[in-house]
This record gives C-alpha cells, structure tokens and sequence, in this order.
C-alpha cells in the first residue's frame, strides 16, 4: 500500500523511474520521496535492526530518507527532484 | 546565478532565503549593498512559504490560506531583486571558519569570503519521541504540511494529527480543506490550557480569531478533538496502523494509516555555532539560542541572526527580524541607515515576543515526557538508541553533561547530528541528573552540518591548499 497519497498533479506529465527494478512513473514536479512514497510503503531499512523508514520531517533535516541507486549514488529523497530513468533501491538493509 | 563578487570588499552572506532573509536581502539591496544569498530549497519562501516544483492548478490562496497575500508578497519582492544580489538555490552552507565560508552547490564546494555573515537558517519541527514514531507514515507536522503543500500528497487516507502548537490545528486543517481525511486532532496539552489565548486577544485578535475558528471548522466537519492526551503509542508491524492514548485515566485507541506529528519547533542554530556566536539558555524555547542584541547582532562583530533560527518567533516576526538585522549591518558599516525603521522594527517584534509567551502557555511543553518515556522506546532515530540505552549510560559514567552523553552513548552523533533527538536526549539527561535543562549544556555542532559526499570535504581543503 502506497503511503502518500496523490490530492493534485495526477495527470501531469510522467516520469519512468525503477522502483527495486520495477518500472514506475512519477509526475513531473515529484521529489525522490513522492514518487516512491506512491507507489510503496517505504524508503529504506535502518542501518542497524533493519527497520523500515519512509522518512520524517520533509525538509532536509532529519536525514531519514537517504536512499540508493543502483549505481551506488546516495542521496536524501526529500530534497531531490524525480530525474527519468533513475533505477532506485529500497531492499538493501544499508543506505549507508 | 553569477560567480563570487570580485570586488575590494567581499559581499555580505546571507544563510537562507525564509522570510527573514528575503527581508534582508531586500534591506541590504535597498542601500547599495550586493548580497550572496544561499539557500538550500529550489526556490525561495523558506518552509513556512514554501513553493512547489511545479504548477498544479491550486491558487496561491489553496496554498497559504490566509497568509497568501504575506507569501506573494515575499516571492514578488524577492523575484525583484534579480540581478541586484548573487542568489544561490539549492546551495547547502556546510562550514563556517576564518571568515569564509564552505557551500556545496551543485556537486561542488566553494569557499566564499564575506564580509558581514546575516543567518537565518529557520526551524523544524520539535519532536519527543514515542513508541512507533519511527513507523513508514509518522511524519512531522512540517512534513505532513510539505507533502501537502508542496507535492500535493496527503500522508494517509485516514490521518491523525498529535502534538500541540498552533501549527497541529493549522496543518489538520489545512488537510480538511484539501480534502484529505482527518481523522482526529491530538493536543498533548490541556483544554484549559486554552484559555491562555484569551491573554493573546488584544495583542493579535486577527491570529487568535483566525485559530478559533479553524478550531471551529474542524470540530464542525465532524472532527474529532481531544485535550490532555498521554501515554501516546503508535501501532503498526511494518507502517501506522493505529494509535492509542490515555485521556483522563480512560484508554482510547483509533485506526490511522497517517500521523503528523510536533510539539512546537526548534531553531536551527548549526552555522552561528560554527560562526562563534555565544549562546545562552531561553526557557520559552527549552533550548539554548545564539546570543543577539534587540537589533540582531550575536557575540561576534560581523555576525547577524534573524528569524526562526534564533529564537522560535514565527514567520511574520522573521520577516521584520531580517530587516533589522540587515539595519544593524549598514550601521557598523557606516552606511546610512533608517533609524526610526529600526526602532518601529524592534517595537513590532517586542509585541510579537509577548504574544509567543501566550501561545507557549497556550500549547505547553508536555513536561512529564522525560519521566514517562518507556525504557524500549527508540530514542535517537539515526543510531537507533532506546531511551533505556541513554538512561543506562548517564547512569553508569555519571554523565550530567550533554555532549559527555553523546560521547558515551552516540546519542545526537548520527546523521542528523541531534536535530531530531537532541531536545529529548536534553530533557532524559535533566531529569536523570535531577538538574535544570539549562544546565546540561548543548550539543555542540560540527562540519559539515549536514552530510555531505568525502569527495567534496577533500576538493575544498584542495581548494585552500592551492591558495
């Protein structure tokens, strides 16, 4: 069940993004955490019991919401804006 | 965006483009000067003003209620000032040190030499910690705000707002108008507690009017409101399912897959700690704040704060505190300044201080947390250290020092280095040692303040090794 759910920007225009190599969309204007908070019920698992995270404040300062790419890029979903064709990673216990 | 000012004098820096430093700006701009604005957010506004990514049809009205006109405002204003001021977005200031500055701007750090430092770094959310706050679907009420005003997402199909402050009432309905579903509004505070507001009416009736009556409006919608709630868990295996409350010795228990969650804010104090501004404990905000004079002016010659991130004050106070403090700066220039500006500045955010001591009686601190915070709870969310941890730890070393706890015990020295924990680690560490919050010392802050990649820490001191 997606965690975020969708009130305007429904039918703008979408964004492909792999979500642990499922192809998704997000709409143009999502950041990072908007796209995978609609489509999935978190972000990560926490360093040390493997807990599941999907982020806190929304603002940059809490640093819950640290993702991966497959390429091994790190970055924090609240603050990132949706780019096409990232292929996003939410399975591996360490964002780290 | 242009590169660093390359004349005589370098530019004067300001931290953050919020209400309090577009005001600033503006000041500065006013009498000649050509300020390098950073600010870490796409576009300017601050949280409070926040603007989206993109268009979606929602009016600026949708958006900011009734503050829309003091938000247009401040975009229009700032907007203006294009080509008269350096304006970096989405810029992060990660060190302070020797009068320059280390910002990280598009996956690169410059260092910036500046003469006159203005910050007005703002505020989020205060939170205490409780069981299964760490569960996919708690947001801060910061954050359930943005989701809503910035991505126009809800946080749940059935959410419960928890906490107190007037941003609990203010985002809970804000969501009702959005048409989300609200399923109840928490106060951690008494009702009678209310009646504080009384005080605030002849100092700002129209804020005061304006809270009754979303108050109105929410229980008029069907809404449920409770006062005095304790003992608040959140259930959920892998997100909320639920959350249960004791209110007047009687269980309650409600299904929620959302919770937006705060307890007032906390200043953001990170880089005039960096700065070398002294600090000094303020017990309406329970933490300890950046020294400045009624203009602005920290211990430091050369250093302003404004805003949210010296003082909790709100968004309307900012505003006139950023242009104070831009005053300040003309006048230890030697520039001309508006001195009866100054002093009808100075006299507004006077009122504006009185009227935050009604509001802090209105939606109190809830002060037994630290007594009643369970042993298992997850304290620190980064490091993920239960409250038991902590109290084992300031027990065992004898610690009564904050930073001592965070050596012993790693508390506020994960990622977020004490933003989310470090109010709560202050108040388990006050009522563990039997002393006053006030005296337990602050957290220190380190560079970089916030995380950023090894690669750029290594490129900047390349850069001052080259020099």
């Amino acid at each position: 069940m997606p965690l975020l759910h969708r009130l305007v920007r429904a039918d703008h225009p979408a964004i492909p993004f792999t979500l642990d190599g499922v192809a998704c969309e997000g709409r143009t204007g999502d950041t990072v955490l908007t796209a995978i908070l609609t489509h999935a019920d978190r972000l990560r698992l926490s360093e040390f019991s493997a807990s599941p995270r999907a982020g806190f404040c929304q603002m940059g300062a809490c640093q819950d919401c640290w993702i991966v790419l497959e390429s091994g890029e790190r970055l924090r979903a609240c603050s990132t804006s949706l780019t096409a064709g990232m292929s996003i990673v939410t399975r591996r216990a360490r964002a780290a | 965006m242009t590169g660093v000012s390359t004349s005589e004098r370098p530019q004067p820096l300001i931290v953050g483009a919020g209400p309090a430093g577009i005001r600033a700006a503006q000041a500065l701009v006013k009498a000649g000067l050509r300020p390098l604005v950073v600010d870490e957010a796409p576009s300017c506004g601050g949280q409070i003003y926040r603007q989206r990514l993109v268009s979606d049809g929602r009016s600026t009205r949708d958006l900011y209620g009734s503050e829309a006109p003091k938000a247009e405002a401040l975009h229009r204003d700032f907007a203006a000032l294009d080509g008269k001021l350096d304006y970096w977005p989405q810029a992060l200031l990660w060190n302070l040190r020797d009068g320059r500055a280390d910002i990280m701007i598009e996956g690169t750090s410059r260092q910036v030499a500046y003469d006159g430092l203005l910050l007005a770094t703002g505020a989020t959310d205060r939170t205490l910690p409780l069981p299964g706050w760490t569960l996919p679907g708690v947001f801060t009420l910061g954050g359930a705000q943005i989701a809503l005003k910035s991505q126009g997402c809800a946080i749940g199909s059935k959410v419960v707002f928890l906490g107190s402050g007037p941003l609990l009432y203010l985002v809970a309905w804000q969501y009702m108008k959005a048409g989300a579903r609200v399923a109840a509004v928490l106060d951690t505070a008494p009702f009678a507690a209310k009646f504080n507001l009384l005080r605030g009416l002849p100092l700002f009736p129209g804020i005061v009017l304006r809270g009754m009556r979303m108050t109105a409006e929410l229980k008029l919608a069907g809404i449920a409101l409770h006062y005095g709630v304790g003992d608040v868990r959140i259930e959920g295996a892998s997100t909320v399912a639920a959350i249960a409350w004791r209110q007047d010795g009687m269980e309650h228990r409600l299904a929620c897959d959302g919770i937006g969650y705060g307890l007032a804010l906390r200043s953001e104090t990170q880089a005039a700690d960096l700065a070398g501004c002294r600090f000094a404990f303020n017990t309406r905000d329970r933490a300890a704040l950046p020294e400045r004079d009624a203009a602005g002016r920290t211990s430091v010659p050369g250093v302003y704060i404004a805003g949210d991130g010296a003082g909790i004050a709100g968004a309307d106070a900012a505003e006139r505190a950023g242009e104070r403090a831009a005053l300040a700066l003309l006048q230890d220039r030697g520039l001309p300044h508006d001195a009866a500006r100054a002093a009808t500045l100075e006299a507004e955010l006077a009122s504006i201080g009185r009227f935050r001591d009604v509001l802090e009686a209105a939606f109190p601190f809830p002060a037994h947390w630290a007594r009643d915070i369970a042993d298992a709870t997850t304290l620190c969310r980064c490091e993920e250290i239960t409250a038991g941890e902590i109290r084992a730890a300031i027990g065992r070393f004898g610690v009564h020092e904050l930073n001592r706890l965070k050596a012993v015990s790693r508390v506020g020295m994960g990622r977020c280095q004490g933003r989310v924990c470090g109010a709560a680690a202050a108040e388990l560490l006050a009522h563990e040692t039997g002393r006053g919050i006030e005296a337990i010392g602050r957290l220190r802050s380190q560079a970089p303040v916030k995380p950023v990649p090894l690669t750029l820490a290594l490129s900047a001191q390349q850069q001052e090794a080259a020099e």
